[in-house]
C-alpha cells in the first residue's frame, strides 16, 4: 500500500507571532518556519506502518512556495520515500489545498492519506475532511490510534466527551491528534540520505486546479491584551481577594 | 433567506453549545431554523423548538444519524443547505468533523470558529492560537461556519415556539460504522459550560494527585481541566485538555495549578474573567495573564486552599 502524507510549512510553534503594523497579516520575515506539528505525527505514523510491513511507500506532499521543499526534506529525513511539491506563491485556503491534494491522489492512487487535524497557523481544521468529501472516501479525524486490517481501518478518535472508535473502509483519510504517537528526530545519516530522495515539482496549472481564495482577509489585528494582575502573599489573601474583590467564589 | 443551525445532542438532550450558535445565527438577521439529526431524537426536536428565536426545527430521525458519523451527516446537510444563506454549527469535535465535509460537497469555504458576526458575509476568527484576530469576508453563496461558543451568549432555552417538521433521511453511503465510545463520566460540570475551572499541569506530577484538585472543584462547583503535558503524561483523560487544540473555555474563574502558561494553553483560557495561577516559578509566563498569582509549591498551597475555603464556609 502507498501512503500519502500532507506536510505544511508553518511558523514554528515556539515563535510568538506578531501582527504587522499595517494590519494585513502577521510578521513572517526572519521568523523560524517548521513542519506543522500535527504533520510530523502524520509522517511518524506512516513510517511506523512501513516498519510494520503494512505500507510499502510513503509520499510526502506539500503545497506552497519553493521553501516547502525544506518541509518535504524533513519528512524524507524522517523516513518518507519521495516528495511532491505543488509550487505556488499564491495564497492557498483549505478548499484549494484539498483540491490540489485530490489531483495528486488521482495520480498517485494511495490506499491511505494521513493529514494533521489542524494547521497551527490558520487553525482551520478543515483540509482532511474536505479532501475526504472530494474523493468520496470515509474519514477518521482526530485519531489517537489506527489499526489496519484488510480493507478496513479501525480508528480511535479524540472527541469532546472522551474517546470514540469507528471502522471505515479503505481507501480512507485519517487526521492526526496529539496522542497518536511521538514523532522521531531525523538522524544525521538519514538527513544526508534524504538529500538524494526525489521531489517531484508541479504547479496548480499542471493539475488543472483553480485555487482562487473564497475568503478575503480584510484585516488582522492583535487580540485585546490581558494585563498581569497582582502577586498575593499567601493562600488566605488569595481567598479573600477572590471572595471580596473579584466576587467569583 | 433563512439560516440553518446544526444542533449538538446525544439523541436525548439538546446540548447547550447549540444555544450559543443560535445567538450567532440571530446576528445574521434572518429566520433561524435548527436541524436535529439523530435516531429516536424526537425529544431533542421538542427542546429545540422551545429555544427563543428559533422559527423552525427540522428533525431527521434515522438510524444513519444515531452516532453522528460524518459521511451520512454531511450528505444530509448538503441536501438541505441549498435553501439557506448560511449553515452554522458549534465548534465541537462532532461538528468540526462534519462541517468541512459539507463545505467541500457544496464547493464553498468554511469559516472556522467565528468569534464575531460583523455582517452577513463578514466574520472575525482567531488565527495563530488566538495571537491574531482575522476579519474575513466570504464570496460564497452559502456560508458554512463553526462558532466558538465562548464568544456568544446562550440563547434562552425556553420561550420559543417553533414549528417542528420532519425531513427525509439522505441515506447512508455505508463506508463508515460506529464501534464504541469511552466517555469520561463525571458528576462535575462540563468544561465548556462550567462557571469555575481548576486545571492541573505537569507540576501535578501524577494522576494520583488530581483528587487534590477535585476536592477544591467540589467545593466551588467547578470542572477539572488540564494542560496537554498532564494529558500526555497520562495523569487525566484527553477530554480534560484546555488549549489551542483542546477545549476553549471562558469561565468566571480559571485556576491554573502547576501550569507554565505556554501559548497553546493560553489560547484555550485567556478569555476567562478571572485567572488565578499557582506556580513555584515566579518567572512562569502564566503570571503574565493571571489576575492573582501565588508563587508557591502547589503541594503546600492546594491543601491550604482547601482549608481556607472551608474556613469561609465552602
Ligand atoms: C501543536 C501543539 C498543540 C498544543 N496544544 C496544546 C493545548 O491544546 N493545550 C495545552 O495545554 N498545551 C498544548 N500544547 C503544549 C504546550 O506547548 C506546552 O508544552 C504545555 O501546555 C505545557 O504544559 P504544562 O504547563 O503543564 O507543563 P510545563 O510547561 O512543564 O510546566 C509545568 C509548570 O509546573 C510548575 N511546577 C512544577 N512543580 C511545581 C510545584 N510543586 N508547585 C508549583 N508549581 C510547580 C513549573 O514551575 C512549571 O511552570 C501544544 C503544543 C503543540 C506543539
Ligand atoms: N499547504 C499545505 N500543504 C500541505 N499540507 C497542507 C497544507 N495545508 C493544509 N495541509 C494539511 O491539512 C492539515 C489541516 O490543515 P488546516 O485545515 O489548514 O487546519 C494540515 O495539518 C496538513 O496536513
Amino acid at each position: 500500500m502507498k501512503v500519502l502524507v500532507a506536510v505544511k510549512r508553518v511558523i514554528d510553534y515556539n515563535v510568538k507571532v506578531r501582527v504587522k503594523a499595517d494590519n494585513t497579516g502577521v510578521e513572517t520575515a526572519n521568523v523560524k518556519m517548521s513542519m506543522n506539528p500535527f504533520d510530523e505525527i502524520a509522517v511518524e505514523e506512516a513510517i511506523r506502518l512501513k516498519e510494520a510491513g503494512t505500507a510499502e511507500e510513503i509520499v510526502a506532499v506539500s503545497m506552497g512556495p519553493q521553501q516547502c521543499q525544506e518541509t518535504i526534506r524533513t519528512a524524507l529525513a524522517m523516513g518518507a520515500d519521495r516528495g511532491v511539491l505543488v509550487k505556488t506563491d499564491d495564497e492557498l485556503q483549505p478548499l484549494a489545498v484539498a483540491k490540489l491534494m485530490k489531483a495528486v491522489v488521482d495520480e498517485e492512487q494511495p490506499g491511505l492519506i494521513i493529514l494533521g487535524k489542524q494547521a497551527i497557523d490558520d487553525d482551520s481544521n478543515q483540509t482532511g475532511q474536505m479532501l475526504a468529501a472530494l474523493l468520496g472516501w470515509p474519514q477518521a479525524t482526530f485519531a489517537s490510534k489506527i489499526e489496519l486490517a484488510g480493507d478496513k481501518a479501525k480508528v480511535t478518535r479524540e472527541v469532546d466527551g472522551g474517546l470514540e472508535t469507528i471502522e471505515i473502509n479503505m481507501p480512507c483519510i485519517v487526521t492526526t491528534d496529539l496522542r497518536l504517537n511521538e514523532p522521531r528526530y531525523a538522524s544525521l545519516p538519514n538527513i544526508m540520505k534524504a538529500k538524494k530522495k526525489p521531489i517531484d515539482e508541479k504547479s496548480p496549472e499542471d493539475l488543472g486546479v483553480d485555487t482562487t481564495p473564497r475568503l478575503t482577509t480584510l484585516k488582522v489585528e492583535e487580540p485585546p491584551k490581558r494585563e498581569a494582575g497582582v502577586i498575593v502573599e499567601d493562600v488566605a489573601q488569595l481567598v479573600d481577594k477572590l471572595r471580596n474583590e473579584a466576587g467569583v467564589i | 433567506m433563512s439560516v440553518l443551525v446544526i444542533s449538538e445532542h446525544d439523541n436525548t438532550e439538546l446540548k447547550e453549545a447549540t444555544l450559543n450558535v443560535v445567538t450567532a445565527a440571530i446576528a445574521l438577521g434572518s429566520d433561524v431554523h435548527v436541524l436535529v439529526a439523530g435516531a429516536g431524537c424526537a425529544a431533542v426536536g421538542e427542546a429545540a423548538a422551545k429555544v427563543a428565536g428559533v422559527a423552525k426545527v427540522l428533525v431527521a430521525d434515522d438510524a444513519a444519524y444515531e452516532y453522528g458519523l460524518a459521511e451520512p451527516m454531511a450528505d444530509l446537510i448538503k441536501g438541505l443547505a441549498a435553501d439557506y444563506s448560511a449553515v452554522l454549527a458549534p465548534a465541537t469535535t462532532s461538528a468540526k468533523n462534519i462541517m468541512p465535509r459539507v463545505a467541500a460537497l457544496l464547493d464553498v469555504a468554511q469559516i472556522s470558529e467565528i468569534t464575531e458576526v460583523v455582517s452577513e458575509d463578514t466574520f472575525v476568527r482567531p488565527i495563530y492560537a488566538g495571537n491574531a484576530m482575522a476579519t474575513v469576508q466570504s464570496s460564497d453563496a452559502i456560508k458554512i461556519m463553526t462558532v466558538r461558543g465562548t464568544a456568544f451568549e446562550k440563547a434562552a432555552a425556553e420561550g420559543g415556539s417553533a414549528v417542528v417538521e420532519s425531513v427525509a433521511a439522505a441515506g447512508d453511503p455505508g463506508i463508515s460504522s460506529f464501534v464504541g465510545r469511552e466517555l469520561s463520566k463525571s458528576e462535575r460540570p462540563e468544561l465548556t459550560s462550567a462557571r469555575v475551572i481548576i486545571s492541573g499541569g505537569r507540576g501535578m506530577q501524577s494522576g494520583d494527585n488530581f483528587p487534590m484538585l477535585e476536592r477544591i472543584a467540589d467545593k466551588l462547583g467547578a470542572a477539572v481541566g488540564a494542560s496537554r503535558a498532564a494529558v500526555d503524561a497520562g495523569f487525566v483523560p484527553n477530554d480534560y485538555q484546555v488549549g489551542q487544540t483542546g477545549k476553549i473555555v471562558a469561565p468566571d474563574l480559571y485556576v491554573a495549578v502547576g501550569i507554565s502558561g505556554a501559548i497553546q494553553h493560553l489560547a484555550g483560557m485567556k478569555d476567562s474573567k478571572v485567572i488565578v495561577a499557582i506556580n513555584k516559578d515566579e518567572e512562569a509566563p502564566i503570571f503574565q495573564v493571571a489576575d492573582f498569582g501565588l508563587v508557591a509549591d502547589l503541594f503546600k498551597a492546594v491543601p491550604e486552599l482547601e482549608e481556607e475555603l472551608g474556613k469561609v464556609g465552602l
